[in-house]
Parts: structure tokens; C-alpha cells; sequence
């Protein structure tokens, strides 16, 4: 469960490059094994298997093939196919999580649950609006972000004539081995009012630093009224139970530190996708082209970037499926500035504390719905094979 | 040898010093959380910046540890336990479900093998998020919400372990299962004798990834347990910064906590270093 799901059906495309050396030590492992059965013969024969597509079938291998992967699936059809449709049924009730669901005191309300959060005007529907204001900012600035650190940290780690290589790879990967909830609380305090993060700030002669957690102002707003560009007229008009200035704010300080928090996280991973990535470009290709008289930066722009452009559009891709989800971070940080709240956050808090549970469930199908339609619209706009 | 092999001393300076000042921000997050964890409240609070304890304080990890009246609010001993416990459960139950069902997936032909393929790839587009509730409400109708029945089960078996240990099957030689059935071993002694010992390398990723996902799954236990009791030392320390047992401005034991609760990982990671970045790019990605 905790981990997000990848595209390729094959596990992750880089893993198999990973583990190029396996094949070769299981070969002469079949090899001992083999000759021990005195079957040498066939070993020396021995090529690496794919499935067979067609033939007969071999004895028991209907029988075992059904005993061994039915435990798993049990488990999966049990706790993610069920729950699903189950889920769907209750987002059409007004369930309070207090009888079990299919109790005959549960209410079908039809739509309603769906109609309050997208067209009736109130504290439901304002509330999901921002809990998807906050995300879009989010996803929009977090993947950017986390992408290009993550490169950027695999290029200067890539240096083969640095020295500590292995020590700093292992550093920036650190952060991803750790509790998101766990960083969220050491974040809180960098972060609070008279924090390391601060003091930092003053020492460098800033003294009015915000009070990052709590502080709701968007960032575009404030870079606006910087320049004496306040709220127009039109920016009072409400879409959806929020003013179209409040839409347009950009993520709030506290959701900046949201995004710095993650970025800071997830870069190590990626990092690694770069690396393995970037081992694979050949030498010969890096020296044509300075003979050629590139400068670093084209031969990177021109010729590095183009190459990792299928592991660009993998980290993206994962990083978009992870962003839309964020959970954690919002559940420490939504309670105290509602900026923080995303829609993850949003269906538990209406579900758990409100006991809305129909609602809790609709605010998490739209939510779905929403990430089906951009991975579509993704896969249309990018024709990338992931699985190559 | 090319002009490469020299890079001018300016350059490498520049390289070192990038790497080294993103090293400091990526390892003094932690440091600070330990130098504050031993400080006053107080300190902790006014003075965060300080590497120096002063005085040094063990209040928070007293009362972390089960000492002092303030411990009887908290219950870290017992979290740790239910941590550890849940966490070996699962990865040992991943260790025999996935890697079961990636040999059936890679290794043997039988009668809809291609439809569950299909279907499993299929659970892969379902967000964890949107799960919550909705496992939430499973838990509740099988009367098992609150209990570590509750926690373990839905955990036991995982998609990505499923495929990561499909991948390792699918790279071994036809020649030694022939083999095995040369000597009239069945499919079963095949798998556990044979195949199994020679995918070492995955079993070993698989056991990573799966405790580090046990190890610091916080929506899932939050969802599915309430009772302080069954509290892992990530929905503890979660209940006590934002939750029920909101312990206000007590810096110094929110960040002992969460020392406790990162440190475990942090020594498996720099024993197991490989095998950790080996499985990191596996499919598992957090955030």
C-alpha cells in the first residue's frame, strides 16, 4: 500500500538494467545444481526463459500455478477490489461509520453527496475547493521541483573524479528512507516562528520573517502587492465557494514549505533513476562531442538531456501519481493552516471527524476520477514508452 | 586519454563545495533534531539554532523511554514494540505471498494466468489514497478494525513486491528447473529448493522495501487501528504533534520521537546501503 504504483507492467524499466549481473551468477549457480543432478549437459544449454506462450501443459502446473498465487490475490480482491466498490456504494449514502456499512439503517441518498460538493454553495463545497486550489499548486511546483533537484544532484554525484562519491549519494538518499511523518515533525520545527530556518534569516539581517507553518498568504499575492498590485475588482467573484483572487493566490507560504519538505525527500530517489540512467550514456559520446568543441552546458542541454529523456518522463510520471496523493504531510499540517489541507486529507477529516462518511467517500472518487483523466490526457500528450 | 581526465582545480573546488553544502542540507535536519531532543523545553523552543544543549536535558527521552510521571501520557516502549512486530509479520508474509505468486506469474503456464496478470495490473492504477476510507469500511464490515488482524492482513501481499520478485523468476535458467524434474522433484520442491536460493539478490530487495514500507506506514495503520494500544511509533508520533494526544509545545520529545522512529532505518541503511538503492528505483517511490 505504501508503495505508488509504476506504469510498467514489468516493475520499473531501470531495475532490470540494475540487475543485468544476476542472470550471469544464476547461470553458473544452475550450472553447480545442475551438475550435481548430473544433467550437466543440459545446463550448458541453458538460456534465460520467457514464458511459453503456447505447448502443453506440464504436470500440476494448473494446480500449483492457482495454489500459488491465490494467497496474494485473496488479499488483493479482499483489500483493494472490495473496499473499492464498496466505497463507491457508501459515497452514495449518508453512512456515519458507526453501524457496519451494509446495515439496513444506512440511507441511500443518491447524488446528493456529489451535488453538494460540486454545485451547492456552502462550507462542504468551499472547502473542497481549496483542498484542490492547494493541491494543483502543489503537484505544480513540488514535481518541477523535485525533478530538477533529483537531476541535478545525480550530475554532480556522477563526477567520476570527485572523491566520497558513495558518501554523499548516500546522504542525499537518506531523507527517502525515513517516516514522511517523522520529517513533517523535524520540518515544523525548522520552520515554526523562532526556528532554525529563522534565526538563520535574522542572522543574515531579514527580521521580518513569516510564521511559515501558519501563514495562509499566497505567493503570488504577496509578490504582487510588493509591487502595489492588490485585489481588483473581479477578484472578489466567487467560483465554487472561493473568491477567483483566492484561486489565482498561488500555494500559501505554509504549502511552500510543504513543497520544499517533499522535494527535500523524494529528490534522493529520483536521484537514483538519474544515476542509473546516466551510467548507461556511453563515454565515447560525452568526448565526440567536446572534440567537437561543445561547451558543458550544450553538451549537457543538447546531448545528456535528450538521452535521459525516457527516465525524464518516468520520474515525472511517477512523481505526478505520488503528488495528487499527498496524505502525510497535510494530516500534521492541514489542522493548523487550512492552506495545507488537500483533497487525500480532506476525505479523511470529513470522514473521521465530521462521521460524513458518503461525503468523505465522493470527495475521494472525484479525486481518483480527477487523477484517471490527467494520466489519460498524460499518456495522449506523451507518447512515451515506459516500458522499454 | 582524453582531455577529461583533467579538470581544472577551479572547477572541482566548485564541485566539492556544491556537494558538500547540499550534503549539510540534507544531514542537518536530523542533527538539529538530536542536539534538541536533550534540550529544556525551553531552549528548545527560544534557541533552536544552538548545537549545545544548555543544560543538558533527558526529560524527553525519560519519559520516551517509560520513566517519570509525564510517561504515563505516552506509551513509546509498547509502540516500538507493535512496530517491530507488525513490520516482521508483513515482510515475512510478503516474503512467501509475493514471491509465491511472481513465480507462479513468471515460471508456470496455467489456465487464466494472463487475465490475473491483467487484473493485478489493473489494482496498480487504484491510488493508496483513495483506499482509505474504503478500507476503512472493509475492516469495519469484517469486524477486524482495531486489532492487529487488522493491521497485518491487508499488508501481507503487494503489487510491486509481486512484480519486483516476477522480474528476478524470469531470469532464471530453464536448465535448472529441468533439473529438478529430471530428479522427479514437483513444482513445489522446484520453487523452494531450487529456484528460491538462486534469487537471493531479490528476496533480499523484497525484504527492504517491505519492512521500510511497515516500518513507516502511517495512513493505513492511522486509518485502521484508534486505540492507543495498537499505535505503531508512527501514528504515535502523529497523534501527539496533530492528533488525540497533542502534547503542545513540547519540542524536545516530538523530535526524541522522532529520532527513535527514523534512527532503526537509518542504521539498516548504512549497513545495507545497496541492496537499499538497489530495490529504491525497484517502483517504490514516497513522497
Amino acid at each position: 500500500m505504501a508503495s505508488v504504483p509504476s506504469d510498467d507492467p514489468g516493475g520499473a524499466p531501470l531495475a532490470a538494467g540494475q540487475y543485468a549481473a544476476v542472470p550471469a551468477s544464476l547461470e553458473e549457480r544452475a550450472e553447480a545444481v545442475a551438475g550435481r543432478a548430473g544433467t550437466r549437459r543440459l545446463a550448458r544449454r541453458s538460456r534465460v526463459r520467457r514464458p511459453r506462450a503456447t505447448g502443453t501443459l506440464r504436470k500440476g502446473e494448473g494446480f500449483f500455478g492457482w495454489l500459488f498465487v491465490s494467497p496474494a490475490l485473496v488479499i488483493l480482491v479482499l483489500f483493494v477490489v472490495l473496499p473499492i466498490f464498496l466505497a463507491l456504494y457508501v459515497s452514495f449514502t449518508n453512512w456515519s461509520g458507526l453501524t457496519p456499512p451494509l446495515a439496513s439503517s444506512v440511507k441511500l441518498v443518491g447524488l446528493t453527496n456529489y451535488k453538494t460538493l460540486l454545485t451547492e454553495p456552502g462550507l462542504y463545497q468551499a472547502n473542497f475547493a481549496e483542498s484542490f486550489r492547494n493541491v494543483f499548486y502543489y503537484v505544480i511546483f513540488t514535481v518541477p521541483l523535485q525533478t530538477a533537484l533529483a537531476l541535478s544532484l545525480a550530475v554532480l554525484v556522477n563526477n567520476k573524479f570527485l572523491k566520497g562519491r558513495g558518501f554523499f549519494r548516500s546522504a542525499y538518499y537518506l531523507p527517502s528512507v525515513t517516516s514522511s511523518i517523522a520529517i513533517t515533525v523535524i520540518f515544523i520545527y525548522l520552520f515554526q516562528g523562532a526556528g532554525v530556518v529563522n534565526s538563520i534569516f535574522h542572522f543574515f539581517g531579514w527580521r521580518q520573517t513569516p510564521d511559515w507553518i501558519y501563514d495562509q498568504r499566497g505567493l503570488f499575492t504577496l509578490i504582487l502587492s510588493a509591487f502595489g498590485v492588490n485585489s481588483p475588482s473581479w477578484g472578489g467573484h466567487l467560483v465554487m465557494g472561493l473568491s477567483a483572487w483566492q484561486w489565482l493566490a498561488g500555494p500559501s507560504l505554509g504549502m511552500c514549505v510543504m513543497i520544499v519538505m517533499v522535494s527535500w525527500t523524494t529528490a534522493g530517489t529520483f536521484m537514483l533513476f538519474f544515476l542509473a540512467a546516466l551510467q548507461q550514456i556511453s563515454e565515447d559520446i560525452d568526448e565526440a562531442t567536446e572534440i567537437d568543441g561543445a561547451t558543458p552546458w550544450q553538451r549537457f542541454r543538447r546531448v545528456t538531456v535528450p538521452l535521459l529523456r525516457p527516465t525524464l518522463v518516468l520520474v515525472i510520471t511517477l512523481g505526478f501519481i505520488s503528488t495528487w496523493q499527498v496524505f502525510d504531510q497535510s494530516f500534521l499540517l492541514g489542522p493548523s493552516n487550512p492552506t495545507d489541507i488537500t483533497p487525500g486529507y480532506l476525505a479523511y477529516q470529513v470522514s473521521f471527524q465530521d462521521s460524513a462518511f458518503g461525503m468523505g467517500a465522493a470527495v475521494a472518487f472525484l479525486l481518483f476520477a480527477l487523477i484517471v483523466v490527467l494520466t489519460l490526457l498524460q499518456r495522449k500528450f506523451v507518447k512515451e514508452d515506459l516500458t522499454k | 586519454m582524453s582531455a577529461r581526465t583533467y579538470s581544472p582545480p577551479y572547477k572541482r573546488a566548485l564541485g566539492y563545495t556544491g556537494l558538500i553544502v547540499l550534503a549539510v542540507l540534507f544531514i542537518f535536519p536530523f542533527v538539529f533534531s538530536v542536539v534538541n531532543s536533550f534540550k529544556t523545553t525551553a531552549q528548545a523552543t527560544n534557541d533552536a539554532i544552538s548545537l549545545v544543549p544548555n543544560p543538558v536535558s533527558l526529560a524527553a527521552w525519560k519519559q520516551i523511554f517509560g520513566v517519570g510521571p509525564a510517561a504515563a501520557t505516552t506509551d513509546f516502549p509498547r509502540w516500538l514494540f507493535n512496530s517491530v512486530f507488525v513490520s516482521v509479520f508483513i515482510t515475512v508474509g510478503r516474503i512467501f505471498l509475493d514471491s509465491l505468486a511472481g513465480y507462479a506469474l513468471a515460471r508456470l503456464r496455467f489456465p487464466g494466468r494472463k487475465m490475473i496478470f491483467g487484473f493485478i495490473i489493473a489494482t496498480l492504477a487504484v491510488p493508496s489514497v483513495v483506499l482509505l476510507i474504503p478500507i476503512f469500511l472493509v475492516l469495519k464490515q469484517f469486524g477486524i478494525f482495531n486489532s492487529y488482524e487488522g493491521m497485518i492482513l491487508p499488508m501481507l501481499a503487494d503489487v510491486t513486491g509481486i512484480f519486483l520478485m516476477r522480474q528476478f523468476f524470469l531470469q532464471v535458467p530453464d536448465a535448472l528447473e529441468e533439473a529438478g524434474r529430471v530428479d522427479g522433484a514437483n513444482i513445489w520442491q522446484i520453487y523452494w529448493k531450487l529456484v528460491l536460493p538462486v534469487v537471493r539478490p531479490g528476496l533480499i530487495a523484497l525484504t527492504i522495501l517491505s519492512f521500510q514500507a511497515s516500518w513507516n506506514q502511517f495512513q493505513f495503520f492511522e486509518v485502521a487501528t484508534i486505540s492507543p494500544k495498537y499505535f505503531t511509533l508512527v501514528t504515535g508520533l502523529a497523534n501527539i504533534v496533530g492528533g488525540g494526544l497533542s502534547a503542545g509545545n513540547q519540542f524536545p520529545l516530538k523530535l526524541g520521537a522522532s529520532v527513535l522512529t527514523v534512527l532503526p532505518m537509518v542504521i539498516l541503511f548504512v549497513v545495507l546501503q545497496k541492496y537499499f538503492m538497489r530495490g529504491a528505483t525497484a517502483g517504490s517511490v514516497k513522497g
